[in-house]
């Protein structure tokens, strides 16, 4: 099965391009490939615990913790992460910390690469 | 695979959204990533400016100053200082009559790269050759 990089910058509230994101990893991830997600900008706010899932906003907790169970690698900026208040300590158990050169090396190893856009 | 090729296409200036802006940082990142590749292992990105993705470049910014952040133009000096290719499409640079001789350079910084003016075509041509395309 092939390797999918998925590079995701949207926020998680304001468009559903986050929620397409975790959706296309999880199509992936059931049929088989190896999936990784690099959040950077405002995706990385996604990555902390204790979101409250309210009907009429998206949720990132919820889905993050069914794909790292599937075995999807996840990782988030931490310059991003850190810069809107995030602290490690805080993150949603299971997701990398690393800086920008982890999606290029999962570019590198990657059959297709997809990098989803933010604001 | 050795080295893989990327071309990263900007097509939003850097005051409009983060993403742009973090194009710039992705490039400059190739510089570390093989502490986390095998031997031989590299990543060569080409970073690439089109359509409104041209605004914002210009040399004479004061971010740092009057925003306290590091501004597009120290961004780009960065990259030619980590021996990047940058190029700038002249069409859309005509087109927002931005001259040439308006982008940065890092000279002062000891880079022996520059920001290079092309036509479409030469854009295209990377994008062609790459084997990752990524648009921001």
């Amino acid at each position: 099965m092939g390797k999918l990089a998925i590079g995701c910058f949207p926020g998680l509230v304001g468009n559903m391009t986050f929620d397409f994101a975790m959706k296309l990893a999880d199509a992936a991830a059931d049929k088989g490939h190896s999936v990784s997600i690099w959040f950077s900008g405002n995706a990385t706010g996604s990555v902390k615990a204790h979101q409250k899932h309210l009907k009429d906003y998206s949720t990132g907790e919820k889905p993050l913790l069914a794909l790292i169970a599937k075995g999807v690698e996840i990782c988030t900026c931490e310059a991003c992460t850190v810069a809107r208040g995030v602290q490690k300590p805080e993150s949603i158990e299971g997701v990398q910390w690393n800086a920008m050169h982890w999606y290029l090396a999962r570019v590198h190893a990657a059959d297709r690469v997809l990098l989803i856009g933010g604001e | 695979m050795g080295d893989v090729k990327v071309a990263m296409i900007v097509q939003k200036p850097q005051y409009k959204g983060e993403t742009s802006r973090l194009a710039i940082t992705h490039a400059i990142s190739y510089q570390t990533v093989e502490i986390l590749l095998e031997d031989g292992e590299t990543v060569t990105p080409k970073l690439c400016f089109i359509g409104e993705g041209v605004l914002g470049l210009q040399k004479g910014q004061n971010a740092m100053e009057l925003y306290g952040i590091t501004s597009t133009e120290s961004h780009m000096k960065n990259t030619l200082l980590v021996d990047l290719d940058v190029l700038v499409c002249k069409e859309d640079l005509d087109k927002y009559g931005i001259p040439e001789d308006a982008m940065p350079n890092a000279d002062e910084m000891g880079a022996d790269k520059t920001i290079q003016v092309v036509p479409f075509a030469e854009i295209q041509k990377a994008i062609e050759e790459a084997n990752h395309v990524m648009f921001f």
